[in-house]
């Protein structure tokens, strides 16, 4: 035989799927969310998720570019990042703000840390946990929904207003104050469950997430469907908690994870002097995958527990 | 094992699995024997266990099933001529997974002349069943290549009552088995009965895999026939999902029972047989043929006529392809065995082994892989694995080369089964890089024998 064979070690057939494909379905599964957003906050929502995409898709491409590695914007990772920030934020936000955000993102959390799948906490988290503390004001000043004129319209979110000031209708609707992409709840679950029947992420981690917090605001007195109809919970349990790099690989540590998520997002909510919890709360449990994950390795299939007896 | 026996309605649950597409292309198609070929080049190492030596010299003349392969070790089955014709070389030739091994090439005179020796053997208890079973050479047909008579030896102080016949075949492309039950499946049901009349076995579960179902009634009706008066022989269809024809997976589905890591099918109380291997077994005790020949699918997007042909031990994959109407478009990886385990050939001069039960050979577009990019710890690795562990872990050990953290990860535990690389969005050789942690295990402990034994 003239030609070359290709020799390989098996498997020699893959399943179809690809990191590209993945980012694509949470790009769709965000996309409810982001219209909700535009729907809401007009063209500064619009305005806020290019800016955020385009700069971190940029910052992707010069990072990458200045240490020398492979271009990996065709993974599309940076385009979910950038729309992840953008929903964080509110809508009156300077889009100069945005801009530094993403490089906090992108430059800082993902490629100082080596990458895609190397960041050790979520990047579009932490990037607005740092404008949280850096812009303190630009970042807690949030606008109506359908408002006319941004800088004159101030409103509480409904965090931040008294328990029982919106109806569950209105939460579920999301026709109120708060960041882009939190206030919408129809479609932030419409995402998640399409995430769910994709098998792109396992329903596991924001189950948990929701139903450890509803317990956990029972349990503090709060009404539980307020809270977690409010504020950034649901957003950040179906798409930042269950986010593939900084949660949890093994079954029963997805489990622990969650429910730290749910019960630390209420007591910050509660207890601490921020009106808002998930982000900080998510960032911590992050930052215990590595542990939770020792601690939950499964055992191999067959594996027989030593006796005392059995010790030598 | 006081409590009775009972068969289960469907299977019990396994952990992880993969839809594999099945492309059971030749499922339909007659098996087709093909006539002997030129020459045959004959494998002294078609088992797992020590290699026979040639017991022929170059010259001799040979008929089929004369044996020219033997070896004094227990773990090793003797191998026959598959052709009547001359001994021309004896030499080491390259075998499908690398490794040198000696090999006996036979010119055929054409003939196919059976060995006057042939005579069907006399079995009346297990020590005859065993003789039997050593003396055709049989060996698992399913890809293992473990000696039956080995296998059959059960030692004394385990208490085998189930026999298990694994016809999962859950490897895409390969039919041989679905096609050994649609034309031989009388000698499937004797070599049963013989099996589990002669070992005192309670219990026959037949695996099969839904994606068969001419084969499940086939089965089902013998199985439901008068010959199974006490009911002791039934058929578990299992839903279609790689890789259910491994021994522990199969295990756990038909029994619910765990073999323990490390340890056989024996410890869990189960006889696993191949389907091919059982068939051959019972033609074997009625016409005391021994192994040489066999049926191989041959498959793929660059074979012009897909079928399972019925080749003697040692043709040459080349001369198979050419009896299959040789290549359609050009070849860019030729496989011997089912692409998730099988093992791909630098060229197709290699030899057909006793254990072979497929070739393919994929064009361009098939055989080629997607670049690996980096991991993004989705986890479709751990949900995968059949054996429960968690491939990432096993391949950061790897990398570092941490010989102790790859055995607490549990890596020898892995089949090689292939879910993980499989299901991998990021196209990661997992498989591969496993496979390099085992070799450097294995290095290191033979660095480490010469020390103990000077202590």
């Amino acid at each position: 035989m003239e030609n070359k064979l290709y020799v390989s070690s098996s498997p020699h057939l893959r399943s179809s799927s690809s990191t590209t494909k993945i980012m694509l379905d949470v790009i769709i599964a965000l996309v409810p969310a982001s219209i909700a957003s535009v729907v809401f906050f007009g063209w500064r929502a619009l305005m806020l998720i290019g800016v955020c995409v385009a700069s971190c898709v940029l910052c992707e491409y010069i990072s990458r570019k200045v240490m020398k590695r492979d271009t990996t914007i065709g993974d599309l990772s940076a385009v979910v990042t950038g729309l992840l920030l953008a929903l964080n934020l509110p809508p009156s936000l300077n889009p100069l703000i945005a801009i530094f955000g993403s490089i906090v993102a992108i430059v800082v959390v993902k490629q100082m840390f080596g990458g895609l799948g190397m960041n050790f906490v979520n990047p579009a988290l932490a990037a607005r946990i740092v404008l949280l503390v850096s812009f303190p004001n630009a970042m807690m000043t949030w606008t109506d929904a359908f408002a006319s004129d941004f800088d004159a319209v101030a409103s509480a979110t409904p965090l931040a207003a008294q328990s029982g000031t919106y109806s569950y209708v209105e939460l579920l609707l999301g026709a109120h104050g708060g960041s882009l992409g939190e206030t919408c709840a129809i479609a932030l679950v419409l995402g998640g469950v399409y995430l769910v029947v994709r098998k792109v992420i396992s329903p596991i981690i924001p189950c948990v997430y929701i139903l450890s917090a509803g317990v956990m605001a029972l349990i503090v007195g709060q009404d539980p469907l307020y809270q977690i109809l409010s504020g950034g919970l649901l957003l950040g349990a179906i798409f930042m908690a269950t986010d593939y790099v900084t949660s949890p690989i093994t079954k029963w540590g997805k489990v622990i994870y969650a429910v730290g998520c749910g019960v630390l997002t209420i007591l910050l909510r509660t207890y601490s002097n921020m009106p808002e919890g998930a982000s900080f709360s998510i960032l911590l449990m992050n930052i215990l995958v590595p542990l939770i994950e020792m601690a939950t390795t499964p055992k191999p299939f067959g594996f027989i527990k030593q006796t005392k007896g059995d010790k030598k | 094992m006081e409590a009775k026996l009972t068969f289960p309605k469907k299977p019990y649950r396994t952990h992880g699995g993969v839809h594999v597409p099945h492309r059971k292309n030749t499922a339909n198609i007659q098996s087709i024997y093909m006539p002997a070929p030129k020459s045959v080049t004959i494998s002294m190492s078609q088992h797992i266990g020590a290699p026979c030596k040639p017991v022929v010299k170059v010259g001799d003349t040979v008929a089929v099933g004369q044996i020219i392969g033997d070896s004094d070790a227990y773990v090793s089955a003797p191998i026959h001529s598959s052709i009547s014709g001359v001994v021309k070389k004896i030499d080491k030739i390259t075998a499908a997974n690398g490794a040198k091994v000696d090999a006996v090439t036979i010119e055929s005179d054409g003939e196919m002349r059976m060995y006057e020796g042939i005579k069907p053997p006399v079995v009346n208890n297990l020590s005859d069943l065993l003789k039997a079973a050593r003396d055709c050479g049989l060996v698992g047909l399913g890809g293992a290549g473990f000696p039956t008579h080995v296998k059959l030896n059960i030692p004394t102080d385990k208490n085998v009552d189930t026999l298990i016949i694994n016809l999962a075949e859950c490897e895409p492309y390969i039919t041989a088995d679905h096609r050994e039950v649609i034309e031989n499946s009388w000698n499937i049901m004797s070599g049963i009965y013989t099996l589990k009349d002669i070992l005192d076995l309670k219990r026959v579960i037949i695996g099969i895999e839904d994606n068969k179902p001419d084969a499940i009634k086939v089965l089902k009706t013998i199985a439901d026939n008068e010959v199974d008066k006490y009911d002791e022989v039934r058929v578990l269809p299992l839903k279609a999902s790689y890789p259910y024809g491994a021994e522990k997976v199969l295990i756990k589905a038909c029994t619910n029972r765990v073999v323990p890591m490390g340890k056989l099918p024996a410890d869990a109380g189960c006889l696993v047989m191949n389907v091919a291997s059982i068939a051959f077994l019972s033609y074997y005790l009625k016409s005391g043929v021994p192994l040489v020949k066999r049926r191989v699918t041959v498959d793929g997007d660059a074979i012009a006529e897909p079928k399972n042909v019925i080749v003697p031990v040692g043709t040459s994959v080349k001369d198979i392809i050419e009896f299959c109407g040789g290549y359609k478009e050009e070849p860019k990886k030729i496989i011997m065995g089912g692409p998730m385990m099988g093992s791909a050939v630098s060229d197709d001069s290699l030899f057909i082994a006793k254990q072979n039960n497929a070739i393919l050979a994929f064009t361009e577009k098939q055989a080629k892989l997607q670049e690996p990019t980096a991991c993004i710890h989705c986890g479709k690795c751990v949900d995968a694995c059949p054996m429960t562990l968690v491939p990432p872990s096993i391949c950061k050990a790897v990398n570092a080369k941490d010989v102790e953290s790859m055995l607490k990860s549990g890596i020898m535990n892995c089949m090689e089964c292939g879910c993980c690389a499989y299901s991998c969005p990021a196209h990661r050789h997992l498989v591969n890089t496993i496979r390099l942690g085992k070799q450097i295990i294995n290095n290191e402990k033979k660095r480490q024998m010469p020390l103990k034994e000077g202590k």
